[in-house]
């Protein structure tokens, strides 16, 4: 008997069936992992099972050791030991880690919280996972990577039997992400069924039992892991044959464009701990350098002091196209020709409540309008240029940005920058939380602008898009450069071993 | 373009349309219940008086909230620029321009200072004016030493008791009308100019009859009564340089992202401090030209000259369907919230509705409107 059975879901939104018949199951001690592309059903099918859309307003059964459960919310799933870690992080920063894990069920009597007892339970708890963390400190003073452990941890609290992680690993170093898969094996030991959703491949192999694939809200097909390749999970996730997700390319390098010299950044909450340590670097007329590193290496930090956005204190200096340059804020930049597609597009990227078209239009705005006045029609006539070329699934130019998918999201945000006219692109993490199917579009985009003459800063934590795309690998690794690999010399391991100070 | 369009009026002019309604409800009871009198030219024309000093500071309210700002001390400076302008007028007789100028000079320089307060040292807008609210409501009563000073001036007196004589009226119309057709004809020129298509003419024509009708209508009911009052003249000019400002402008433009989301805006290349300190500014020069029309009205400056007329500024807006979060609003919407505002003032002194109820009535009608918006969002 399964710990959870899932027979022939069928949810509907207003126009679109997002679940068309999906069962799924889970054995005690099971990990299985749920993939697909975005859009696929996942999320929607765990919503399902965690009562955020209740029962009644989908068809099927689900059944949780053999009984059926009809949710009404969130609090009945997790009563009947179903807990899920969603992609966004739902901590409450000013609290601390204990409160946090004890949100709405402090140990307490007549109202009035026992701290030590509240304090002691957690130290427990987080003992128990091998964590090293204070129970007491404030959860926004924690890296990203510790507060998702945390609320694997408040997950815990609940006693689960059933754990849902939703793209777990995305802000994670590796070493937290060796940390966090310790913590599931020990779980898994202990009897808790998994259901991991992840993009990440490798991950899904080095973890899972069992693998189902999602497409257009149908099951494709439940197998053992044992079974299958990543070539044939990729091509069960598009319906099609993949075949190298890199395309081939041949740059032609010209002069060249950016120089950086003995960059350094400081830290904005430490103003004496350096984030970046006397990084200098150049790319060329239609080359693709690509910055690799852990988190916390300091690449985003690098980009922004370049482009003159990191709030912290920074120096450096710059030379483009052979001349000197101040660049002291984002305008100054971009008049010098740097385009910045951001790395977390919801945060830095987009205006969610708006159009597409004022998304695309706004970093190039003056170019395009005119200094003073807008003017509608040509700025309608710029966007449908990367519209069309970028392929982004949209309605019209009218659409709000804040309804489209992640891909087409991330899309946006690259014609914007495409819409300055630039002589350099920085790209920062440029396909994070994208399916596989837009990924090999954004791929082949950045080829197809590296063609055209762009030069190209790449900044990826995704290792084989690193490799894949970039005709040179620039490595840092806590603010230094510790490695620089041309593309024939780029193997996974060098870059690694440099990443992590083993060089 | 086909698809262009529908999505347009699916969004912003649905609101509009709603709003409208509400309006035309509002107006229709009133109508009834004052035995025929609410709908009158002179009522209309006493109504459009009345709305103009909240317009025309919910005109720059609206951009300052857009931005995900907000002024709380609006009502403040508008005595302490109706003030300067009162004494600049009588105790030093500097004549009507300077008087004028002061007014508004003041209000900028208020602006300016607290623009740059809010966005150059991040002090939290609210922190900032409502210091402001109470500081510049010292001054005032500092500046005239607690004492009402009365301004006998016919010609400062005009700027809120005169009126338009029919025939320029009937010019207005004609050049407004002109403007309509100009620009209905350019949309579809310019259609068909960048390529995008066919120019349909005669659809442009067919959506410029209902602004053309309003033009007409309104010269028509103004011109019933005595002519379109001034005030009234000058919040037309202020909410059409407002809403060209932000439909028609980059720097509209700049506010809206600026309040959508601040990050993105930055990072875009925008100057987001010096947006927040031009926004501020422009707030400030409204203010001060509300502040000349709120003491002409009255005919004299007095301590307590435009106390909560921020609330009535910031309501205005938000029953116009702005965001307080910011990047979400129009200057058509912020006009409307206001006349929905004094018409209720209007028609609710016609039925003699005691004051207390007045105020609690106006108070219930803004949370309400509001929540059916915020109800409303949620289906969507």
């Amino acid at each position: 008997m399964p710990l959870l059975e899932m027979k022939n879901i069928v949810k509907e939104f207003p126009g679109v069936r997002a679940l068309d018949g999906v069962s799924f199951t889970l054995e005690a001690g099971e990990f299985h992992s749920l993939v697909g592309e975005n859009g696929a059903g996942k999320s929607t099918l765990m919503k399902t099972l965690s009562g955020v859309y209740p029962y009644g307003t989908y068809e099927g059964d689900i059944i949780i050791e053999d009984q059926v459960r009809q949710f009404r919310g969130i609090r009945d799933s997790e009563n009947a030991g179903v807990a899920i870690i969603f992609q966004e992080l739902s901590l409450v920063k000013e609290l601390t880690v204990g409160e946090n894990i004890f949100l709405g069920k402090e140990p307490s009597k007549l109202g009035v919280i026992n701290w030590s007892e509240l304090y002691h339970r957690t130290s427990k708890l987080l003992q128990d996972l091998n964590l090293d963390i204070d129970p007491r400190v404030q959860v926004g003073n924690l890296g990203i990577g510790q507060q998702q452990l945390v609320e694997i941890a408040k997950a815990l609290s609940k006693e689960a039997k059933i754990l849902v992680l939703d793209e777990p690993t995305a802000a994670l170093t590796e070493s937290e992400v060796e940390t966090l898969f310790a913590i599931l094996r020990k779980l898994k030991a202990r009897g808790v069924g998994m259901v991991y959703i992840s993009h990440k491949l490798g991950e899904v192999f080095e973890m899972s039992d069992r693998i189902t694939v999602l497409r257009d809200g149908k099951t494709i097909g439940t197998h053992n892991a044992a079974e299958l390749t990543k070539e044939k999970v990729i091509e069960l996730m598009v319906g099609r044959e993949v075949g190298n997700i890199f395309p081939e390319c041949h740059h032609d390098f010209g002069e060249t464009v950016l120089e950086v010299k003995n960059l350094t950044a400081y830290s904005i909450d430490a103003a004496n701990k350096k984030v970046v340590d006397g990084v200098s670097f150049h790319v060329r007329k239609g080359e693709v350098l690509g910055i690799a590193g852990l988190m916390g290496a300091g690449r985003t930090e690098l980009l922004m002091s370049i482009f003159g956005a990191w709030p912290g204190k920074y120096s450096r200096q710059v030379v483009v196209e052979g001349r000197n340059v101040s660049l002291d804020t984002p305008a100054s930049a971009i008049r010098e020709g740097i385009g910045f597609v951001t790395e977390d597009r919801k945060r830095f990227g987009l205006i969610l409540e708006q159009t597409i078209l004022d998304n695309m239009t706004l970093a190039g705005l003056k170019r395009i309008s005119g200094a003073f006045l807008t003017n509608r029609t040509r700025e309608t006539i710029a966007a449908n240029g990367p519209m069309k070329s970028l392929r982004v699934k949209a309605n019209s130019p009218l659409t709000v940005a804040g309804t489209l998918s992640g891909g087409n999201q991330q899309k946006v945000v690259l014609g914007k920058w495409l819409l300055t006219n630039p002589k350099v692109l920085f790209l920062d993490e440029p396909t994070r939380g994208i399916d596989v199917g837009a990924k090999q579009e954004i791929y082949a985009e950045i080829n197809k602008l590296a063609e055209q003459g762009l030069a190209i800063v790449l900044v990826s934590s995704e290792l084989p898009e690193v490799l894949g795309l970039s005709d040179r690998v620039m490595v840092l690794h806590e603010g230094r450069v510790t490695g620089e690999f041309v593309r024939k010399e780029a193997t996974p391991e060098k870059v690694m071993a440099a990443a992590t100070g083993n060089h | 373009m086909a698809e262009i369009k529908e999505s347009k009026i699916s969004t912003a002019a649905l609101r509009a349309y709603v709003m409208i309604g509400v309006l035309a409800l509002i107006w229709a009871y009133f109508h009834w219940a004052t035995g025929s009198i609410f709908l009158t030219p002179e009522n209309l024309s006493k109504l459009s008086t009345q709305m103009s000093v909240t317009a025309i500071i919910a005109v720059g309210m609206l951009m300052v909230i857009v931005s995900g700002n907000i002024d709380l001390s609006v009502g403040s400076v508008l005595g302490f620029a109706g003030g300067i302008a009162a004494l600049s007028m009588t105790t030093y007789e500097l004549g009507l321009v300077p008087s004028i100028i002061f007014a508004v000079v003041v209000g900028i320089l208020i602006g300016v200072f607290q623009g740059a307060l809010t966005a150059y040292l991040s002090i939290p807008a609210f922190i900032v004016t409502l210091g402001g609210l109470l500081a510049w409501r010292g001054a005032v009563k500092w500046l005239l030493g607690g004492y009402t000073v009365p301004i006998s001036d016919s010609s400062f007196l005009a700027m809120a008791n005169e009126y338009i004589l029919p025939a320029i009226g009937w010019i207005i119309a004609a050049v407004a009308i002109g403007f309509i057709l100009f620009m209905a004809y350019r949309n579809a020129k310019s259609v068909k100019d960048y390529g995008l298509g066919e120019a349909n003419y005669s659809g442009e024509m067919v959506k410029a009859v209902i602004p053309i009708v309003g033009v007409v209508a309104f010269i028509w009911v103004m011109n019933s009564y005595r002519g379109i009052p001034v005030p009234v003249i000058i919040l037309l000019g202020v909410a059409l340089f407002g809403a060209f400002i932000t439909n028609s402008t980059t720097f509209g433009r700049y506010l809206y992202a600026i309040g959508g989301n601040a990050d993105a805006a930055r990072l875009s290349g925008i100057n987001n401090k010096m947006q927040v300190l031009k926004v501020y500014a422009l707030l400030g020069a409204f203010t001060g030209i509300a502040a000349l029309i709120f003491t002409a009205r009255v005919g004299s400056a007095a301590p307590d000259a435009g106390v909560l007329k921020e609330l009535d500024a910031i309501a205005a807006c938000v029953i116009g369907g702005a965001s307080l979060m910011g990047g979400r609003g129009t200057v058509f919407g912020a006009c409307l919230g206001a006349l929905i505002m004094a018409s209720l003032d209007n028609g609710m002194s016609l039925l003699n509705v005691r004051d207390f109820m007045q105020d609690i009535i106006k108070g219930s009608i803004l949370v309400v409107a509001v929540g059916l918006d915020m109800f409303g969002r949620r289906g969507t």
